[in-house]
């Protein structure tokens, strides 16, 4: 077990808490910087992909993880964001640097204009407040069709950064390492809020609102902020989603990407950064492993494979239910445990990270 | 002029009158404890102080202004700290994110610097974590202090509620049964606990609490309610003998009579 000695209070507050932690996290970067040297075309696109989701899933990991709201409407701010770019882009004619961030914040006042009516909603309320917006955003969508080219779609044009392009089909390394810069600067954004006040008063309202107000935190601010952040998040994403496909329309944002967001944070694990990616990574390379899967079962036995409709969704209902079942803390905290294990070997207990909520109830029944 | 002062405070809950005309005023640097039987309307005092409850009728004043046009997340500001009866502390956050939690009211820092965590933000957390360094000193809470909530004992998280409270630096410190489930040690560091905060950090402190034995120590003055109403205020003595607290503890002798 690993025993780190504090000697200053920056222990606490710097991004890695041991020096072996920041040389695995500076090690996994490195890796995926010379990423585009290691593998093919196709894959590397599949990895900036993975790098849109996971900046998606942070979006919604801050507002499900860290700030305790459901939302099953994230999609809609993917829209705002995507459609906020190329709007900016080709109506005002402004460069990608200023209409990403721009989008990012169009999307984060839109987040902002709808929290402030359901932020006083819990729950299972506020999910449904949520998906109406989903909904709504579609429509929306087809209503604007001058703006937005309706259900023929828009048509994102390529990345441009002081006359350097950037495309999916033509220079894939340049947007895969444009697009891993982007996500590098959110997840350190996300690191400042966590270890800043902001950071502490989403979890106080997260865990207890009545004590958080007492503490002085104005609860209704602070979730509306939070829903702000998390949907500028999402917003960036939906725009470095639009021109990684290239084309979107209203059916590109509907409620199953939603849905899909959701599963993905809660798969890969719930209040970790780390949830994120792993959500990403198991959205992304699933469909391909199934794929893959297929082709070499078709290769022993024959013939084209076999063919299962809904197969994919099939398989994330699965996991997801197995997930919730036997690890509510997700592929991540699953990773966590295995880790304590090996570190504390041989003295792991089986309730080392069992909640303890039952014990204030029974206590007080005396 | 006194600290906090409740004047004629009144508050229903539909037919029922939980606290019915109640005046009373708590003096700076002293220890205030309200007693009662259960269902006295204590708690709902301190929840009216709060804001989370607003009186049909009176007023409530801290340092001479009203608190009934503030909002809940203003009280903090104003200086008034509170702990709850049922521990409401954040329970997937360490012991260190708790207390700090309660130096929200401090933040100087705004969202953007945050976001980029400008050395400014850095030296103010510093000053939070020296703040809360002398809390957990003071209240020997050093080996709890990266353990998450949600894996401590009962006694520790009473502990450390207080600690969330008196990292606000408040001028009013209101417990709610503080010794409630604690061990007859345990009740003794509290007593220990709230002689040095009145006397050595110079906060008033408002209590409710049902432990005579803690009342008697530590109290300046008492209050005793029953059924929302004022029995008596005075020395923790005077009130213990009062015929009127006695008769609402245990009955009169007419009662006792009947029974028999």
């Amino acid at each position: 077990m690993r025993i780190v000695f504090k000697t200053s209070y920056d222990a606490d507050i710097r991004l890695f808490k041991h020096g072996p932690q920041a040389f695995w996290y500076l090690l996994l970067l490195a890796v995926a910087i010379a990423l585009p040297f290691l593998i093919g075309e196709f894959w590397l696109g599949e990895f900036t992909s993975m790098l849109v989701w996971a900046i998606a899933g942070m979006g919604l990991m801050l507002l499900v993880g860290h700030t305790g709201q459901a939302s099953l409407g994230h999609a809609a701010f993917l829209a705002v964001g995507a459609y906020a770019n190329v709007l900016l882009q080709l109506k005002l004619g402004l460069p990608f640097l200023l209409s990403l961030p721009l989008a990012g914040v169009a999307a984060g006042i839109a987040g902002a204009l709808i929290a402030i009516p359901t932020t006083k909603l819990h729950g299972i309320y506020m999910a449904i407040a949520t998906l109406a917006i989903s909904i709504l955003t579609e429509d929306i969508i087809v209503i604007l069709a001058p703006w937005t080219g309706g259900v023929n779609g828009l048509f994102a044009p390529d990345i441009e950064i002081f006359g350097y392009g950037f495309n999916r089909y033509g220079n894939i390394t340049g947007m895969y390492w444009l697009y891993l810069a982007i996500t590098v600067l959110i997840v350190l954004a996300y690191r400042n809020i966590l270890r800043s006040p902001l950071g502490r008063s989403f979890f106080a309202v997260r865990d207890s609102e009545i004590s958080a107000q007492a503490m002085g935190v104005n609860v209704p601010r602070t979730r509306t902020l939070a829903f702000a952040l998390s949907c500028a998040i999402t917003g960036i994403a939906g725009a470095l989603m639009g021109h990684f496909s290239g084309i979107f329309n209203n059916e590109t944002f509907n409620i199953v990407i939603s849905i899909t967001m959701l599963l993905m944070i809660v798969i890969g694990g719930v209040g970790f950064i780390q949830g994120a990616f792993v959500g990403a990574i198991v959205i992304v390379f699933l469909p391909q492993a199934i794929s893959f899967s297929r082709d070499a079962l078709s290769g022993i036995f024959g013939g084209s494979g076999p063919s299962i409709p809904g197969l994919e969704s099939g398989l994330f209902g699965a996991i997801l239910i197995l997930v919730i079942l036997f690890e509510p803390m997700g592929i991540y905290g699953r990773w966590l445990k295995i880790r304590t294990y090996f570190e504390l070997f041989p003295f792991y207990r089986r309730d080392m990270f069992r909640r303890q909520k039952s014990y204030l109830k029974t206590e007080r029944m005396r | 002029m006194s600290l906090l002062e409740l004047e004629n405070v009144t508050l229903r809950f539909g037919g029922l009158t939980a606290v019915d005309n109640v005046s009373f005023s708590v003096e700076e640097g002293e220890v205030f404890a309200l007693v009662g039987p259960n269902g006295a309307g204590k708690s709902t005092i301190f929840n009216m102080i709060s804001r989370f409850y607003t009186p049909a009728a009176g007023d409530i004043r801290f340092d001479g202004h009203s608190l009934l046009g503030r909002k809940r997340h203003d009280i903090a500001r104003l200086g008034i700290a509170r702990t709850f009866q049922n521990i409401e502390l954040f329970e997937h956050a360490t012991v260190l994110q708790n207390l700090l939690v309660g130096r929200h009211t401090h933040r100087r820092s705004n969202v953007l610097s945050e976001l980029l965590f400008l050395p400014s933000v850095r030296r103010e957390e510093h000053r939070h974590r020296e703040a809360v360094e002398k809390v957990i000193d003071f209240l020997d809470l050093q080996h709890y202090r990266e353990k998450f909530i949600a894996g401590l004992p009962y006694g520790v998280r009473k502990v450390v509620e207080m600690g969330r409270a008196l990292a606000i630096e408040p001028r009013l410190l209101m417990l709610d049964e503080p010794a409630s489930g604690l061990s007859v040690e345990e009740t003794q560091d509290v007593a220990f606990w709230i002689e040095d905060i009145k006397k050595v950090m110079g906060i008033t402190v408002l209590m409710v609490e049902h432990d005579m034995s803690l009342v008697s120590a530590v109290s300046d003055r008492v209050m005793a309610l029953a059924d929302g109403k004022r029995l008596a205020l005075g020395t923790p003595a005077e009130v213990q003998n009062d015929p009127a607290v006695i008769e609402a503890y245990i009955g009169t002798d007419d009662d006792a009579e009947d029974a028999a």
